[in-house]
């Protein structure tokens, strides 16, 4: 894969390795999902950390605003991160 | 009624100030607050045993309302809405709280009051449900629950300063240890003073109003607390890639042999204490049609359900310990990625667990699926699972068709194999019906899996045990209604028309022409009209068929089980004996599961489309099952 298109392609909360952080940039869900993802502490602009995995390695456990919420990587996928 | 002190109306968002002025008269005070905020405990602390659990009209929302426990010319009742993170109508428990809150449920008025429980651990993320909450106008006390974590983890927060930004009085309170329930008491009463209101922005926007949430704490010199390290190790443990699932096991292990065999001698005594006091009812009445109607139609039909109360509370002291502990949500994040295999979610683990012992505690156990969809297919799937009411037929027939031979190994035998077999019959109907659900009618709205882990904690002894009264209760009340209706029905029937000496030979009775009439329709399974009468009393409660053929067959008791298996050798095929097997494995020979089911489901359609998908699946597999081996 070229250098060029791995520099283009976005991070997403997916692609956070545990207890990395990342800052939310938008979410790419219907605004009612996005919505409610709102609600649950996942802003953008603000700070995400991957604390652990399910044993399995999916669902994944964030923490967001001192709270930890799990998300599977269907819906993590789209929880984009700003680029550094 | 307090009187709203709040001046300009056209500005919204302004605090509604005063409590009740003392008022001695009746009134509502709703308790809201997000998930595990310690929202119902803090209900539990505040109401004790004078609660009472109710159904909203429509919806398969409950809340729980009760009498505070305050001095005697106070009368207050509190409503305890579900838990929810905004007043957006997202969900069905956030459309049911906001329509009790403005006054438009159906059956309940506007309350007079709110009271807001937030959890103070952490105050910056849960002071935005505040400000929906404020903006209605109603007198609201902020109650900060947790304090003595908050305390203890070195968090601090100036409650004075707080209930001036917000123009409402504030509290902190510990409701597990009781700390500052007294202040809730008085708020309640009227005598807590208010601060001046203030005016509070108005904030649809969701990122906005996260901001005016922590821009508010910090003016209130709110001090987060220590992260909660006890969590953070446990869960290095129990979310560990091997020490979890290891863990996991043991917990489902456990619950599974407690219901099943730790139950054993608590449903024994039951059962005891049952035949005990029907045998002393019979020695106190009169010989005639009375007695039998009471003791053999009412008391021993209601009794034969009554037995599963011991395995049903201990399941229920399972799940609450697990819930209010914290671990319930850790399983449900361990099982996740395997129940989604076949479309469904980790939460749907721990009922369909339970569907083991028994499906109507499991389908009761299904509340802490939030999401609608994945509730009901876990509701439609859970009778699948071999319940405890399948055993007694299960052996009975086992045990007189399949030969006690060696099968792998001399210790698992041929009979513990069939066992197995079924077992897995059943859980592979509940899969595949699963998956052909969550792929049709059932599809997932677009709301994703999300789960909340909350901070580990002990459960309070009183909220458990309020609980398991609860459904106790609940499945009491089941037993006094719709089996002991069932009940009665089946004596009617098999005592119609009378005979010479009271009840008629059962061939001759109602219920032996009906299962005549029914013959032609499961002889093709290989069943005659005897097993037919069992088929039709079995839906009172599956392990019923095993009476019933003893009274057709004209046997008595457990010495004649022998005698049974020599008369069930001679009516039925082997082809027969295995399809009776399916059938049992698949039909919804239950009508406490419907009846729960249409209580949980909000209505009759889904009991009636599962009655019937369930009975026509039992019927094809077992007419297949009977044409290949008879």
């Amino acid at each position: 894969m070229s250098f060029k298109k791995r520099k283009l392609r976005q991070k997403s909360l997916a692609d956070l390795a545990v207890n990395e952080e990342g800052i939310l940039s938008r979410i790419d869900l219907p605004a009612d999902v996005g919505g409610r993802l709102m609600e649950l502490g996942f802003l953008p602009g603000h700070p995400v950390k991957a604390v652990r995995s399910a044993p399995s390695g999916d669902p994944r456990v964030y923490l967001v605003e001192g709270a930890e919420i799990a998300l599977r990587r269907e819906t993590s996928i789209h929880l984009i991160l700003e680029s550094e | 009624m307090p009187a709203s002190q709040s001046g300009d109306a056209a500005k919204t968002g302004v605090a509604a100030g005063a409590p009740s002025a003392a008022a001695p008269t009746h009134r509502l005070v709703a308790i809201i607050g997000a998930p595990n905020c310690g929202k119902t405990t803090l209900f539990n602390r505040l109401t004790g045993l004078r609660q009472t659990v109710a159904n909203f009209p429509g919806v398969t929302v409950e809340y729980h309302v009760g009498k505070a426990q305050l001095p005697r010319r106070h009368d207050v009742e509190l409503v305890d809405l579900p838990g929810i993170y905004s007043l957006n109508a997202r969900s069905e428990d956030e459309r049911v709280s906001q329509a009790v809150l403005m006054g438009q449920m159906p059956g309940l008025r506007r309350p007079d009051g709110v009271i807001l429980v937030l959890d103070s651990t952490n105050l910056s993320r849960h002071l935005s449900l505040a400000a929906p909450i404020l903006a209605l106008r109603l007198p609201t006390l902020i109650v900060l629950n947790l304090a003595d974590d908050l305390r203890k983890r070195g968090g601090n927060v100036d409650t004075g300063a707080l209930a001036n930004e917000l123009g409402a009085p504030v509290v902190l309170v510990s409701a597990a240890t009781g700390e500052g329930v007294s202040l809730v008491a008085r708020f309640l009463t009227g005598g807590i003073a208010v601060p001046k209101p203030v005016e509070l922005p108005v904030i649809q926007d969701v990122p906005a109003c996260r901001q005016w949430a922590r821009d508010v704490s910090r003016d209130a010199g709110y001090e987060h607390p220590a992260p909660p390290v006890w969590t953070r190790r446990l869960d290095s443990v129990f979310l560990h890639p091997a020490w979890g699932p290891l863990a996991f096991l043991l917990v489902v292990a456990t619950v599974f042999q407690s219901i099943f065999a730790g139950a054993q001698p608590l449903m024994d005594g039951v059962e005891a204490l049952i035949g005990a006091s029907g045998s002393w009812l019979r020695g106190q009445l009169p010989d005639n049609w009375v007695r039998s109607l009471l003791i053999d139609g009412a008391w021993s039909g209601v009794g034969s359900v009554v037995v599963f109360l011991p395995q049903i509370l201990l399941l229920f002291l399972f799940i609450a310990i697990l819930e209010d502990s914290g671990y319930l949500a850790r399983a449900a994040l361990i099982a996740d990625r395997t129940m989604s295999k076949v479309g469904l979610q980790g939460k749907s683990f721990i009922p369909l667990l339970s569907a083991y012992a028994c499906a109507v505690p499991a389908i009761m156990a299904t509340r802490t699926i939030e999401n609608k969809r994945d509730r009901i297919a876990t509701i439609l799937i859970a009778p699948f699972m071999t319940c405890s009411a399948r055993l007694p037929v299960y052996t009975l027939i086992i045990a007189a068709f399949i030969p006690d031979r060696p099968f792998l190994g001399p210790v698992f035998r041929t009979r513990a194999a069939a066992l197995l077999g079924l077992y897995l019959l059943g859980f592979t109907a509940a899969v595949l019906t699963a998956r052909l659900l969550k792929s049709s009618v059932l599809k997932s709205e677009r709301a994703p899996f999300v789960l909340e882990l909350p901070p580990y904690r002990l459960p309070d002894p009183r909220s458990v045990g309020l609980r398991l009264l609860d459904r106790a209760k609940a499945f009491l009340k089941r037993a006094g209604t719709v089996i002991l209706g069932v009940s009665v029905l089946l004596w009617i029937l098999a005592s119609i028309p009378p005979g010479k000496a009271g009840a008629p030979p059962i061939e001759e009775s109602l219920a032996g022409t009906l299962g005549r009439a029914i013959e032609p329709v499961i002889e093709p399974l290989g069943f005659n009209w005897k097993i037919g009468i069992g088929l039709v009393t079995s839906l009172a409660a599956r392990e019923v068929i095993v009476g019933t053929l003893g009274t057709i067959y004209g046997m008595e008791g457990e010495d004649n089980t022998a005698g049974l298996q020599a008369a069930l050798q001679r009516d039925l095929t082997l082809g027969g004996a295995v399809a009776l097997l399916v059938f049992f494995a698949f039909a919804m020979q239950c009508m406490s599961t419907v009846a729960v089911v249409r209580r949980e489901t909000g209505g009759w359609t889904w009991p009636l489309i599962q009655f019937a998908y369930m009975g026509t699946l039992a019927y094809i597999c077992a007419f297949a099952v009977n044409k290949l081996l008879g």
